[in-house]
């Protein structure tokens, strides 16, 4: 047990408790820091670049809310109605999650291009159109993602039983029905889980904005998670993005004690 | 389940009827029809068409791929996977992962195997309270504790080095290794344990001799897990290594890709050899990835 302890505690616990400290210093990362109370986190809320990222930041969640939960809950739910093949879609389905992430942008880069691809033949500019941009990217980041939705869903659907749907098909009650009476209720925790963590993960969100588009063109798909980065590594305000990190850890935080609420109130097993 | 009831299909799936009450009886699952395979074919498609035509494109010249970019190649150029290798340095960057996944891996193995075994199976007060710290550990967001980290790290000489890498890695994934191998080691049976114990066996050799070879399916599954994150990582490899000798083949394969070259034969080759060794690896140990891979989704389940 030791080791994890050791570990656990110099990777994160000390940068973490030294994050909410920096963030209320003028820390440049080199040098002394000199103690400015709350002015991180006033300017945050005035700086157009925060709330330009933010925005985008949940524009980002309703995408993944939506998007990839309907594509892997459709996925699943096909696949345990199929009797054929089903492992070798899920293998299938799995295959662009294991991707990294940088040969997944590589992939779509080159097929999204401009002077090759598909952008060629539509003539679109998907990932330097300001309009498109952010679409573009989030497309990107759900091809790797949904079927790893597909398999966690397709597994807690499995335990459900069978029973259950052989009574709704003597009632009468199609695919469609028993989908919405029998499925969603029986995978509802699983669901409420993966949603909290697709919103967490959403003001996380760094490797395909920072890869496909860098946040540009002119800040059409800058996330928190880009800015943040470019705050305390490019402009060398380490104090401003401690705040803005305890921010993100903030959001989180609150989601999840929303998430652990209404468990609580509705009664939900773990 | 119900599922392993094999039923007398036909070849064509299409004839299974909607309304045969046979089939329906016996299972409820598998009256699915023509339209729901050609939409699950056509999520295949969507899946893994991107791949194979990024794999198409690394056997093309240039000039086809800017004619014909969607097609097959024309003639096949499987020399451009040797020039990407030698332009690219995959080769130093696929060393260097092999140094920082291999590090990673048995330093989590180890630091999660002794905390997992505590927790599963020695009374340790305060272990409930750790597994919840744990939790939110491993779920908290990473670009909080990065900066401070960064310079945590430049001071204390580990930045810029491949060590420094691997022990943040062995932090990030060592919450979420420990909490799966735990509840793995919960489903082993004590029984031999115990005997062990009353034959006078110490606990190291029991540690050794019993639970470690039953433990090993457990933490085969969390090397490939913690393998896979590590060999894929991006915003830590790219935060922390500068030195071009020591960067990680995900970062080798980054810069080429930012280069001035924008040659994308090339980088469809370098891609393409970058994800091969994980691809195969998945492929021939599927289960087990998927197995260990979606438990982290299932944590409300």
């Amino acid at each position: 047990m030791l080791p994890l302890v050791l570990v656990n505690i110099v990777v994160i616990l000390i940068p973490s408790v030294s994050s909410v400290i920096y963030s209320f210093t003028d820390w440049s990362g080199i040098g002394n820091a000199t103690f400015i109370g709350f002015d991180n986190y006033t300017t945050m809320f005035g700086d157009a670049d925060f709330r330009n990222a933010l925005w985008h930041n949940i524009l980002w969640t309703i995408f993944f809310l939506i998007v990839p939960m309907a594509m892997g809950l459709f996925g699943a739910y096909a696949l345990t109605r199929v009797r054929r093949f089903r492992l070798l879609f899920r293998v299938a389905y799995f295959i662009p999650y294991i991707v990294a992430s940088v040969v997944s942008a590589s992939i779509w880069r080159s097929l999204l291009s401009p002077d090759t691809g598909v952008g060629k033949i539509l003539g679109v500019n998907f990932l330097g159109d300001r309009n498109l941009a952010l679409g573009s990217v989030a497309f990107v980041n759900n091809w790797a993602w949904w079927g790893f939705l597909v398999v966690v869903f397709l597994a807690s659907m499995q335990s459900i039983n069978p029973n259950l749907y052989e009574a709704a098909a003597m009632d009468g009650a199609g695919p469609t029905r028993q989908f919405f009476s029998i499925t969603m209720p029986s995978i509802r925790p699983t669901f409420a889980f993966l949603g909290l963590m697709t919103i967490i993960w959403s003001f996380l969100s760094f490797d395909y904005v920072y890869i496909l588009t860098q946040g540009g063109p002119a800040g059409s798909t800058d996330v928190l998670s880009t800015l943040l980065y470019r705050n305390a590594f490019g402009t060398l305000q380490a104090g401003y993005a401690s705040a803005m990190g305890v921010v993100m850890a903030l959001i989180s935080g609150i989601v999840v004690a929303v998430y652990l609420w209404i468990r609580k109130t509705r009664n939900w097993e773990i | 389940m119900s599922l392993s009831v094999k039923l007398p299909l036909d070849g064509n799936v299409g004839e299974v009827n909607r309304s045969n009450a046979a089939s329906r009886t016996r299972s409820p699952v598998g009256t699915a029809g023509v339209f729901t395979y050609t939409i699950l074919t056509a999520l295949v498609i969507f899946a893994l068409g991107p791949i194979v035509l990024f794999f198409f494109s690394a056997l093309k010249t240039q000039n086809e791929l800017a004619s014909n970019p969607l097609g097959l190649p024309q003639t096949w150029q499987w020399g451009n996977f040797i020039d990407a290798w030698q332009q690219a340095n995959m080769g130093a960057g696929l060393f260097n992962s092999v140094v920082i996944v291999g590090g990673t891996v048995i330093l989590t193995c180890f630091v999660a195997g002794c905390a997992a075994y505590a927790l599963a199976r020695l009374e340790i007060r305060g272990g409930s309270a750790f597994i919840t710290y744990l939790l939110v550990t491993s779920s908290l967001p990473t670009q909080m504790f990065l900066v401070p980290l960064f310079y945590l790290w430049s001071r204390a000489g580990l930045y810029d080095t491949q060590f420094g890498l691997i022990l943040i890695y062995v932090g990030l994934f060592s919450p979420f290794a420990t909490l799966l191998l735990r509840s793995f080691m919960l489903t082993m049976p004590k029984e031999f344990e115990e005997a062990a114990r009353m034959d006078g066996a110490g606990e190291l050799k029991i540690l050794l001799r019993i639970v470690l070879p039953n433990a090993l399916p457990g933490l085969l599954t969390i090397a490939l897990v913690t393998g896979l994150s590590a060999y894929n990582e991006f915003l830590f490899a790219i935060t922390f290594i500068q030195n071009s000798d020591l960067l990680p083949v995900s970062t080798t394969f980054f810069s080429f890709q930012q280069g001035f070259t924008q040659n994308f034969t090339l980088i469809s080759a370098a891609g393409i050899i970058m994800i091969a060794p994980m691809l195969i690896l998945f492929l021939a140990l599927q289960r087990r990835f998927i197995d260990g891979l979606s438990s982290s989704g299932l944590g409300g389940a």
